[in-house]
């Protein structure tokens, strides 16, 4: 976008890829350059500060509407009953649903609950998500790190890493299910290696093991590329400099390299919750939340609450999802104080 | 910590160390286990249905030699037979009667069959590559269609969400106005909300709105992340003030501050949302599922999918459309791969 | 509520983008002359192929209709149909598996018909199946496109090679499962017993161990019948014979076969249904020897579970008589026989049922086993056209698979499942209006 931003071109006929970018610069110019006179004129109009508005404006529609309106909706489904979507269709049953969800007699006891699968479901995405978080930060930090530094065929190895991320859900998950099920290759590789069959799939533990594995596996090539972009903006003088002073390599990564990456290692870690709360398609396809319900996941509850079941629950799932929403919101706002404290402090 | 002195070391080194030996060997499990499944989704496109099936799975498309002799309609499956000379011989698999089966040698089709237990044969297996799955479905799968579409929802959305989500985050963070920090907090609280679990009203909006069967109804509502402001604004809040400032003095407008120096100097962050964004509106398919139903407007993955029903799942077909469908996104990464690593680091993402 | 949401939603958006006029002329622009008809159609296997086939030639014979045939995957039917009826933006038909479930959008063709009297000669036993509960007793909401029934199919090679005799045409469950654990550990094969993971199959043992599932018209699933043949299944998977690596690998209500284990011989006996035949010709090939074997008996019954697939035309299709005529066409005897001929599928068509279908396959193995399968139509039980009729029937299917699978996982004893089963089917039919007790 910046003409200043692009290498020189090192021969006389550009690249493929150069000419995308060139033709990219052309038409993003020539658009931008277009929608000058009208924003200018309402500039005049409303003034500097006003402007503000008008950039917030379409960014908030959309999300008033799409996004914000049916979270409202979501309220109302919540308090009425019946397997009706049109709203004017369904009677009004107050707190029902979410007494339904919160009848428990012990909350440490899923089976003692009205809504056994929910609280199976709660339980097991916190575990998922806290693990899930841990291996896909460390493991693309470690990946980063190595593809950071001075290798064979680098490119090569980056594309690598990232291919996974361009792979569909289902298409990950068909994958991993061949590779992991009675007869799959790695129970193949396994028998061939002298060793006994294990049960990858139809173990709860291992179960849920995959789950983690499969989905950081899938991802990961995307973290990694954010802190290997990290990485390579850490100014290299500063390295240059500790070595001559001979300072300790572990030091230098301790004093340079991670202080210097942490607000990219924030931005991965909060991504990555994201994604890992909101996980769904792979585990759905690879285990449907099996063995039992080992890998049901809070969103595949819902989901399948609100369609997969033939009588669709539109009510429960979405007193549900509310009581998820709270708490993600909750969560958020917390997590995202703490860091700002620790910023500023 | 040898480890960690390998990860931190930027210098060229002569010899091999121990840490060498370390990162190679790091990045040779990662090969294997990050490409290995890919390459054999390729190997397994090309596998008949049934070779599909076998057990244990074969890396490379194997399936049952066939032969087709002259007087009979369908080729006949090969069987490595021994004989009552104490030899094996090639022979062609004609009936099965129980235990036993009639074979016929190819080359005298015309002589006496010859009777062998089927538990003392064994197939004779060959590379053979099943192109009928990449030609059959595309034959009548409106491939054409549904990567157009694929295509349109891909790049508009992508479009849209980077200047409606970079022209908000700017706003959020180079403005101070009244009701700012409650947008941005009202944004936030978003962030984790997946929109799997607001997919009923979110359809009844689109429905009343009557965006169903309409591309735009994908399009549309996953325009404005939270993610994508959130990540936005993170990074232009490290945009020096005094840029804009020193344009203003220059008598810029207000839009072209934000695309002459705001957008430019915010590209690391564009790019890595502007991959987010590609691949996940490429590979959706919960959201396209609710809105469309109308092949016409069927995106690959909706296209994909028919080849699973109720019962049954046309696997090899399916895995064929989905080497297809893998091929623009291979392809535009490739090409673009060392531009977007470059591009990001180049100021770096903060 | 929703006029006032149109409204607000509308005025946002049209302050946002001029997206509105796109949409707006993107919806005029319609082709007008022929009648279109859309289809909403799903698939297992070739029938969407034969289906597109056999309505190029209705349209040839009726210029005046255009029939799209929308090929969606399953899940759309399941998942996003329900919502677009509900909010009235249906296909004109629909080819669905939940018959009673979504009844109330099901239009009846009787008075477009030119010759209502065909349908009820010759589909009188799947009729009632698509009948609303308040709707016309005699109406025609729809036609089979494919019948099923369960039925076991069986690997006579590892008989032949274990050596020991399949059980007969009257033979027990307990008969079929002592002779397939006996054959299994002869040739080490891991599967002695394999059953879809659906509730409608396992039903088909219920039905077989006495079962009734409805009392008049409320369902009363666990009885005694309902509770021995769970109790079996349990025990079976902890006697090894049945394996949890087939059942144990998912959850909730996912289906899953155990198609590849049997393609690859490792299942003796194998509960499913007719609509494997085809795969298997193509999969197991020359391979093994394989055959459909009548459903085994219990103290109730000695019968499968028939179920299948039906074209129903929604109520709000704009234009019933060229949806009536594209119906007609279908079910009229000739393509009627054609489709399942091509398809290998199990008539719903009475008197092409009796006639007999001459099916266009050369394999030996389907041959035989649909000849057993048309036999098995025949004498299906009275209660199992009951359940199938019953338009709750699914809740009843979902709750026992999910529940009894977490039973056999270990993750509640079988009597705790019974307690859910009855909760989840109360819940279900507690959102579609019906109290119980």
């Amino acid at each position: 976008m910046n003409p200043n931003a692009h290498p020189p071109s090192d021969s006389a006929t550009p690249t493929a890829a150069q000419r995308f970018a060139r033709g990219f610069e052309l038409a993003y110019t020539g658009l931008m350059r277009a929608l000058e006179p009208p924003f200018a004129a309402i500039q005049k109009r409303i003034g500097i500060k006003g402007m503000a508005y008008v950039f917030v404006a379409p960014n908030m529609i959309i999300f008033s509407v799409f996004v914000a309106l049916p979270m409202i909706l979501n309220i109302w489904y919540a308090l009425t009953g019946s397997n009706r979507l049109m709203m004017e269709e369904r009677p009004f049953v107050g707190l029902d649903n979410f007494s339904a969800l919160l009848d428990c007699k012990d909350y440490l006891d899923v089976n003692s609950c009205k809504q056994d699968r929910f609280w199976r479901a709660v339980h097991n995405s916190v575990l998922f998500v806290a693990l899930q978080v841990t291996a896909m930060v460390a493991l693309s930090l470690v990946t980063a790190l190595i593809l950071n530094g001075k290798l064979r065929a680098r490119g090569f190895f980056r594309a690598v890493f990232f291919f996974p991320v361009l792979l569909s859900p289902v298409v990950v998950a068909l994958i991993w299910k061949w590779i992991l099920q009675r007869d799959g290759l790695l129970n193949a590789l396994l028998m061939a290696g002298g060793g006994e069959r294990v049960a990858f799939l139809h173990d709860a533990s291992w179960s849920f093991f995959w789950t983690v594995f499969v989905s950081v596996w899938a991802h990961m090539g995307f973290y990694a590329l954010i802190l290997l972009a990290g990485l390579q903006a850490i100014p290299a003088d500063l390295y240059e400099a500790a070595e001559m002073d001979g300072t300790p390599k572990w030091r230098v990564f301790w004093r340079i390299t991670v202080p210097l990456l942490l607000p990219t290692l924030l931005v991965v870690v909060i991504l990555s919750l994201i994604r890992a709360v909101q996980a769904f398609d792979e585990i759905y396809v690879l285990t449907g939340g099996g063995p039992g319900t080992a890998t049901q996941f809070i969103v595949q509850y819902i989901y399948e609450t609100a369609f997969a079941n033939q009588v669709h629950l539109l009510g429960l799932a979405a007193a549900a999802s509310l009581l998820v929403a709270v708490v993600l919101m909750v969560l958020t706002v917390l997590q995202l104080r703490i860091s700002y404290h620790g910023k500023t402090s | 910590m040898s480890l960690i002195r390998a990860l931190t070391r930027t210098r060229d080194q002569r010899s091999m160390h121990l840490t060498d030996w370390l990162t190679y060997g790091f990045l040779l499990v990662g090969v294997v286990l990050m490409f290995g499944p890919a390459l054999w989704l390729a190997a397994s496109s090309l596998k008949t249905k049934s070779a599909l099936q076998e057990f244990p799975p074969s890396f490379l498309p194997m399936g049952q030699k066939e032969i087709k002799l002259a007087d009979k309609p369908d080729p006949l499956p090969v069987y490595l037979v021994p004989l009552a000379s104490g030899q094996s011989a090639e022979l062609a698999l004609q009936r099965r009667i129980g235990l036993v089966g009639l074979f016929i040698d190819p080359a005298q089709p015309g002589a006496d069959p010859v009777r062998a237990r089927m538990d003392e044969v064994k197939p004779v297996r060959e590379l053979t590559f099943a192109w009928d799955n990449y030609a059959e479905p595309l034959r009548r799968f409106r491939f054409d269609r549904f990567l157009g579409n694929s295509l349109f929802v891909t790049i508009v959305s992508t479009v849209l969400t980077l200047l409606v989500n970079s022209m908000c985050a700017f706003a959020l963070s180079k403005y101070s106005f009244r009701g700012r920090d409650a947008m941005f907090v009202f944004i936030l609280s978003t962030l984790m909300v997946p929109i799997s679990v607001i997919l009923i009203p979110a359809f009844l909006v689109v429905t009343s709105l009557g965006l169903t069967n309409s591309l735009w109804g994908v399009i549309l509502p996953p325009i404005a992340t939270p993610t994508g402001v959130f990540l936005l604004r993170q990074y232009m809040l490290t945009i020096p003030d005094e840029l804009i400032d020193a344009a203003r003095m220059d008598g810029a407008s207000e839009w072209r501050v934000y695309w002459r120096i705001i957008m430019p100097l915010a590209m690391p962050a564009l790019a890595v949302l502007g991959i987010f964004s590609v691949m996940w509106r490429w590979n959706d398919f919960l959201w396209p599922l609710i809105v469309l139903s109308r092949e016409e407007s069927f995106t690959l993955q909706l296209g994909l999918s028919t080849f699973q029903g109720e019962l049954d799942t046309q696997w090899h077909y399916l895995l064929a459309m989905t080497m297809m469908t893998l091929a623009p996104v291979v392809i535009v990464f490739t090409l673009l791969q060392r531009h977007i690593t470059t591009g990001i680091a180049s100021t770096g993402l903060k | 509520m929703f006029k006032q949401l149109k409204t607000i939603t509308g005025g946002l958006l049209a302050l946002c983008m001029p997206v509105t006029a796109m949409l707006a002329t993107s919806q005029t622009a319609k082709a007008a002359d022929p009648t279109e008809v859309r289809i909403m159609w799903y698939s297992d296997g070739i029938e969407g192929d034969v289906m597109r086939d056999l309505l190029d030639r209705f349209e040839k014979q009726n210029p005046d209709i255009k029939v799209t045939l929308d090929r969606v995957p399953y899940k759309t039917v399941v998942e996003q149909l329900p919502a677009l009826l509900d909010s009235g933006q249906g296909p004109d038909l629909a080819r669905v598996t939940d018959l009673g479930g979504l009844s109330r959008h099901y239009l009846d063709l009787r008075p477009h018909l030119k010759n209502a009297k065909y349908f009820d000669d010759n589909f009188a036993s799947s009729l009632p199946w698509f009948r609303p509960v308040n709707g016309a007793k005699d109406g025609v909401y729809g036609v089979m496109t494919q019948l099923t029934l369960t039925l076991p199919l069986v690997n006579a090679t590892l008989f032949q090679q274990a050596g020991i005799p399949m059980p007969g045409p009257k033979a027990t469950w307990d008969d079929w499962a002592k002779a397939s654990k006996a054959v299994a550990d002869k040739v080490k094969a891991p599967y002695p017993i394999a059953f879809d993971r659906s509730g409608h199959r396992v039903s088909s043992l219920v039905l077989d161990m006495g079962g009734k599932f409805v009392d008049g018209d409320k369902p009363a699933l666990i009885d005694d019948g309902f509770k021995a043949a769970t109790k079996m299944l349990v025990d079976w998977h902890n006697n090894g014979t049945m394996s949890k690596a087939l059942w144990g690998s998912v959850g909730g209500t996912t289906y899953r076969g155990a198609t590849e284990e049997f393609a690859n011989a490792q299942v003796v006996f194998y509960m499913s249904g007719n609509w494997q035949f085809t795969q298997f010709a193509k999969t197991v090939a020359k391979n093994f020897e394989w055959q459909a074997v009548p459903n085994p008996c219990g103290p109730g019954n000695c019968s499968g579970m028939p179920g299948g697939a039906g074209l129903v035309p929604i109520k709000t299709t704009k234009n019933p008589q060229a949806v009536a005529r594209v119906v007609e066409y279908f079910a009229s005897e000739p393509v009627y026989e054609e489709f399942h001929a091509r398809t290998l599928f199990l008539p719903a068509h009475l008197g092409i049922a009796k006639k007999g279908i001459n099916y266009q396959t050369d394999d030996a193995n389907v041959k035989k086993s649909l000849a057993i399968a048309v036999d098995q139509v025949a004498q299906t039980s009275p209660v199992a056209f009951r359940l199938q009729g019953y338009e709750h029937n699914r809740i009843l299917f979902n709750a026992t698979i999910s529940r009894v699978n977490q039973a056999i996982s270990g993750e509640m004893s079988l009597d705790d499942a019974y307690t859910r089963i009855q909760a989840d089917i109360v819940e279900g039919l507690a959102a579609k209006g019906i109290k119980l007790q």
